[in-house]
């Protein structure tokens, strides 16, 4: 079953660009994908569609529902979207409050929203930071703990906008094992092929807001000249 | 002092600045003995003298101002008070702040019904005042970087701006992403306990007290 299922979305920035033309886009279950392209190809835009934080022309099915105003709220449960920016996401005061913050949310009681905030964070190994304030961390400790806001809603869908971006080569590799051992579908946006390759069975090229070719990882890159050896 | 409940201490300020505040202003001795209540306060908390005094001289300026004047229009013994009411008041306010860690004394002070967007503000302020000084810091390294000085100022404060805009609609999107639906959910409540019931109705005794004796 497709957890995502994407027909023909088109979506025009306010300033007149057309950012996303006529995307076609499935993740079924279980299923990491990665999603290449350009910078300003639309891959951004196309992940703030999938939870109704844009709203195009065409349609987005989440696990079978359609996404819409009455929809949305119930859909951005089942799609947990980590944010390129950590300190956009982490805007709460301490970091269990922050990964409570979703669980609050989906109505839960303080009792019960803690210790999935807790669970999540023993999850990502970042039980022992709990009771500090995000600043304080570093760039692969954020990283965490944004996930752990996600995983906290339990949802089946992880989304991540370029999740290696300004982590050191140690904290990547963490990243890539968290990631594997999590059984959500994975959509990962990056720049990071070796990221990509470890990770994603499938690989998605966005060019100028369409889907240029997708495959394998490395058919993909050959095809696209994709590879930054000079 | 740090570990009492922050609604008892917001509740023992607004005592005290209003008992400051009512003083008659010919009354010096109810000034030493508010003076002398505060400075238990400090003992009690072990805030180090000099710099929180350095803090409340900030004021000064504005204070000494409004005392100058009203020396100047005859009334030596107003001007006095002025100066009194307005340091003590400072230096009650700054041992409040000093004691209590911000998310305690907002929440402190969203339970005692301070508006919700207020304390929201001011959280978002604490929150992102460091991740916005600290891009302003990059900014201004990245310029000097490149020999500018201060005659590009007005335009980084503008682009800083803007960022910030930016950042803020990043960080609403987020709240949504998570099932933000307008109201923040608290998370735990704090415990007014009996000690901290003690430590307000002595601070309330003792206050009452001088207002009453002097």
């Amino acid at each position: 079953m497709n957890v995502v299922q994407v027909r023909g979305l088109r979506y025009k920035y306010p300033d007149g660009t057309q950012a996303l033309d006529g995307i076609d886009f499935d993740l079924a279950e279980g299923e990491c994908v990665a999603l290449l392209g350009a910078n300003g190809s639309g891959k951004t835009t196309f992940v703030l569609h999938l939870n109704g934080l844009l709203e195009g022309q065409g349609s987005i099915e989440i696990c079978g529902m359609p996404l819409n105003r009455r929809t949305a709220a119930a859909i951005r449960t089942k799609i947990g979207l980590v944010f390129q920016e950590a300190d956009e996401q982490l805007f709460m005061p301490t970091v269990l409050e922050d990964v409570a913050f979703g669980p609050l949310n989906l109505g839960l009681s303080h009792e019960q929203a803690l210790a999935r905030a807790r669970k999540a964070l023993e999850q990502v190994a970042m039980g022992s930071v709990m009771h500090k304030a995000p600043y304080h961390l570093s760039a692969g400790e954020k990283r965490r703990v944004a996930l752990a806001g996600v995983l906290a809603m339990d949802p089946q869908v992880l989304v991540l906008d370029e999740p290696t971006t300004s982590l050191d080569p140690p904290a990547q590799r963490d990243l890539i094992r968290l990631l594997r051992a999590l059984p959500q579908a994975k959509l990962l946006v990056t720049h990071d092929l070796a990221f990509a390759e470890a990770l994603a069975s499938r690989a998605v090229f966005f060019d100028h807001g369409r889907v240029a070719g997708q495959g394998a990882v490395r058919q993909i890159v050959a095809q696209f000249d994709w590879t930054s050896n000079a | 002092m740090h570990a009492r409940d922050a609604r008892a201490k917001i509740v023992a300020l607004l005592l005290y600045l209003t008992a400051v505040s009512i003083a008659p202003v010919s009354s010096h001795t109810a000034f030493y003995a508010y003076a002398a209540l505060l400075a238990a306060a400090l003992g009690i908390a072990r805030l180090p003298l000099i710099p929180v005094l350095r803090r409340v001289l900030v004021l000064l300026p504005f204070v000494a101002t409004f005392a100058l004047i009203t020396w100047l229009s005859g009334q030596p013994v107003r001007a006095l008070a002025i100066l009194e009411k307005s340091l003590l008041s400072g230096l009650a306010a700054l041992v409040l702040v000093a004691t209590t860690p911000i998310n305690d004394l907002l929440r402190g002070l969203e339970s005692l019904a301070v508006p919700r967007a207020l304390i929201l503000v001011a959280q978002f302020l604490y929150r992102y005042l460091f991740v916005i000084s600290e891009q302003g810091q990059h900014m201004r390294m990245a310029a000097r970087a490149r020999g500018s000085g201060f005659h590009s100022a007005a335009g980084a404060v503008g682009v800083l701006f803007a960022r910030s805009w930016e950042r803020a609609d990043g960080i609403y999107q987020a709240m949504l992403a998570r099932g933000f639906t307008g109201r923040f959910a608290a998370l735990s409540a704090a415990r007014f306990g009996w000690l901290d019931a003690a430590f307000l109705a002595l601070t309330a005794a003792a206050i009452v007290g001088i207002r009453l004796a002097l």
